[in-house]
């Protein structure tokens, strides 16, 4: 009689388990459909974009007047930009897929630049012409290439999830077609990368890339970039310093030092460019309490420390408060006109005034003697380009990168429509609108809303 | 007799301090503390300044505590029509005139404020009229619920004061759920490294954005499939600290400890031995970041 029981109890907690197990099974086999057909999605959408890009390209080849140029060409930018999206969301970290990515953001940038360009006045030269020839090309043999994957996965049933376990598992010999098909199409690109950038006008990415070119000096050992961080830490007692040199990956030298305070164990971090020895960024590691002074005080004791660490001529530009920091950014001003790449940022502590953190990265990258040139078109004319629904509240002369990477003379108009202010760059040489941006309003915290 | 007037006299002084005293105290607790307010201040002196210039007409905007561009502008037309100098700033002299010249009732502010309400405070109008009591999801059980629950979230926050301000001061470009989510990848990854080491994970995903090989947004670059590994195992959804989104806040406003990289990744885990290929530039505790 028990040994019944028992077997019933047995079998039907056997069905159960089973019956679990199956639908725990269903349940991971559903997940991970959906993430298959997710990467699939994301694989044949690049694969139609690419196919999409190239006729779009080769349709502007053929075209010569400026009407049906110029949307051809934004049509290119956006086809690029989705593109982008797609290669996004495939599991490609890891495997060396960003040539393809850059031509990607090559053709963006050329078509981009040509599109808003006014073709009328000034039409495709020849060695655009060219690039555009060249990114055509380029561009038909990833197809090609993309396709030839593209083949391969659906004939044979391939699945991105093996992707995913052949790249983690990181098996060398493991066959796996789908990587290899990228490989080919990473390398294809990599041919034509080396030739095709030769012409400056396109290299905006490459410059911003060409780090510190402007700083001068005298190479500094590392004993003089000890002394200098402990000028900027302002450290009582004798706190131990470490310093690294730059790795070979970076752009340009530079020391890193940190100090450690024996007591308190504080920490001070810097890193200070070999040349010259300009600071780059500088973070004191402290707990901050509860604010004594005001932002106003603050931002006086930022600009002392500026001054007295060789930064002149800066504006106070914004200001910000966040839980009990003081967040400063000043730009460089020249004789009047405000240079907003130069931004130096000074982070203080508001309760006791200290400084507690400093980056003049950007400074360093855009600082150099400028020439300003002289502004052709008067205040007045510029302001009467703006449009009539802005209410004009404070203007001055600036110097700004605009959306083609040139420095251009500005002026700057804040003003506001309704509750919301807006900054507008008017050109001082050709009257042109270079900017316009809405700023930033503060955020509603949502815990107390929602 | 000289006793005795002497006495007096100690006592006049000890009366007229004590008017004094009196005296500074009323000041103190019905108009602003003794700071300069400045664009990007936060705090009980900028609700303040914004219900006084609502109060005549200047701001309309809301009294959310945070001194933002709305707030600057309706300073500078007081100042403007006033006679002072017209510079933004909450300086003595112009809030002497701004207090002189408006009504302030502190306490009820400060009500609204804690409790969520809507509410205006323009002069000329019964106040009681000028507020719209907070909304609350259907069943009132369900949002006591969320209430307690939000909480308990906000004590585990850590000592951020939330009290005053309604809003917060937000870098440009990005919001405060970006920056949420970012502090939730920069926890999952580096919640064991130093602040420096959390400051470049969080710079490593800002030159991922400005870089052509990456995805556009925080969120394509943060769940880019196989790019963090906290993503992958799900620790970017442990519940990040303070000072993960102070990080995040000091690369956003232009800190990178990194010499601008792309990737990084810890030797004593990497399982890519491509990763090892890429040029590296330095090492901040236990990741070493690369070009």
């Amino acid at each position: 009689m028990i040994r019944n029981i028992l077997v019933g109890v047995l079998a039907v907690a056997l069905i159960g388990t089973g019956y679990w197990g199956y639908q725990e099974h269903q349940e991971k086999n559903a997940v991970l459909i959906n993430a298959e057909n997710n990467y699939q999605r994301a694989f044949h959408d690049l694969s139609y974009q690419m196919d999409v890009l190239h006729d779009e390209i080769g349709n502007t080849l053929a075209m010569n007047s400026r009407n049906s140029l110029s949307p051809a060409l934004t049509d290119v930018w956006r086809i690029t930009s989705e593109a982008q999206l797609d290669v996004g969301q495939l599991p490609l970290t890891l495997m060396p897929f960003n040539k393809t990515e850059e031509l990607l953001s090559d053709i963006g940038d050329f078509s981009y630049r040509t599109a808003v360009r006014d073709l009328e006045k000034e039409p495709l030269n020849d060695k655009e012409y060219k690039r555009l020839q060249s990114l055509y090309k380029e561009s038909g043999e990833v197809q090609d290439e993309l396709r030839k994957v593209q083949y391969l996965v659906i004939k044979n049933n391939l699945r991105w999830m093996d992707v995913e376990t052949a790249l983690a598992n990181n098996d060398e010999n493991a066959d796996n077609t789908i990587v290899d098909g990228f490989k080919t199409v990473e390398k294809t690109v990599k041919g034509y990368s080396e030739t095709s950038n030769l012409d400056p006008n396109f290299s905006s990415r490459q410059q911003k890339e060409d780090n510190f070119k402007n700083i001068k000096g005298k190479k500094i050992s590392k004993q003089d970039a000890v002394a200098k961080a402990r000028q900027y830490a302002n450290m009582s007692g004798s706190p131990k310093a470490r310093v690294e040199e730059s790795g070979k990956g970076s752009e340009f030298g530079f020391y890193s030092v940190s100090l450690t305070d024996p007591k308190t164990k504080n920490e001070v971090n810097m890193d200070i460019t070999k040349k010259g020895g300009y600071p780059i960024w500088y973070i004191n590691t402290r707990d901050v309490n509860r604010s004594r002074i005001d932002l106003n005080t603050a931002s006086n004791k930022a600009l002392a420390f500026l001054k007295t660490n060789d930064f002149d001529s800066l504006d106070l530009y914004e200001s910000a408060q966040y839980d009990n920091i003081g967040l400063f950014n000043f730009v460089t001003s020249v004789e009047g006109v405000r240079v907003y790449a130069d931004s130096v940022k000074v982070k203080v502590a508001l309760d006791d005034g200290s400084i507690i953190g400093f980056s003049a990265d950007e400074f360093l990258k855009s600082h150099k003697i400028r020439e300003i040139g002289k502004a052709s078109v008067t205040m007045e004319q510029a302001r009467a380009k703006i449009n009539p629904n802005v209410k004009v509240m404070e203007e001055r002369k600036a110097l700004i990168e605009n959306d083609l990477g040139e420095e251009v003379l500005c002026y700057e108009f804040l003003g506001t429509i309704g509750e919301d202010t807006y900054r507008i760059f008017i050109n001082a040489n050709t009257s042109q609108e270079e900017k316009v941006e809405k700023l930033k309003n503060s955020e509603p915290v949502y815990e107390n809303i929602v | 007799m000289k006793v005795i007037s002497s006495k007096s006299k100690r006592l006049l002084l000890f009366f007229f301090l004590s008017v004094c005293i009196s005296l500074t105290y009323e000041t103190s607790v019905h108009a602003f503390s003794g700071q300069v307010i400045q664009r990007g201040a936060v705090g009980d002196d900028v609700i303040e300044l914004q219900a006084r210039l609502q109060n005549i007409g200047y701001y309309n905007g809301k009294i959310d505590g945070v001194y933002g561009w709305g707030t600057y502008w309706a300073l500078r037309n007081f100042q403007k029509d006033f006679g002072l100098p017209v510079d933004g700033l909450g300086g003595l002299k112009t809030r002497q005139k701004l207090v002189g010249a408006s009504n302030f009732n502190g306490k009820w502010v400060h009500t609204q404020i804690a409790k969520g309400n809507q509410f205006t405070y323009y002069g000329g109008v019964p106040i009681e009229k000028q507020v719209k009591p907070r909304k609350r999801a259907a069943g009132g059980a369900k949002a006591q619920a969320r209430q307690t629950a939000r909480n308990n979230g906000g004590a585990k926050n850590g000592n951020r004061n939330r009290t005053a301000a309604t809003a917060a001061n937000v870098p440009g470009g990005y919001s405060q759920n970006d920056i949420q989510l970012m502090a939730n990848a920069v926890y999952g990854e580096a919640r064991g490294e130093s602040y420096i080491g959390q400051v470049a994970i969080a710079a490593v995903i800002l030159n991922r954005l400005e870089s052509p090989s990456f995805p556009n947004s925080i969120s394509g670059v943060i769940f880019e499939p196989r790019a963090f590994t906290a993503v992958a195992d799900g620790q970017i959804w442990l519940t990040p600290n303070e000072r993960a989104r102070e990080a995040v806040i000091d690369a956003i406003n232009g800190w990178d400890p990194t010499g601008n990289a792309q990737y990084y990744f810890n030797p004593d885990t990497a399982t890519s031995p491509w990763i090892w290929t890429r040029p590296q530039i330095k090492k901040i505790g236990k990741h070493i970041f690369c070009k």
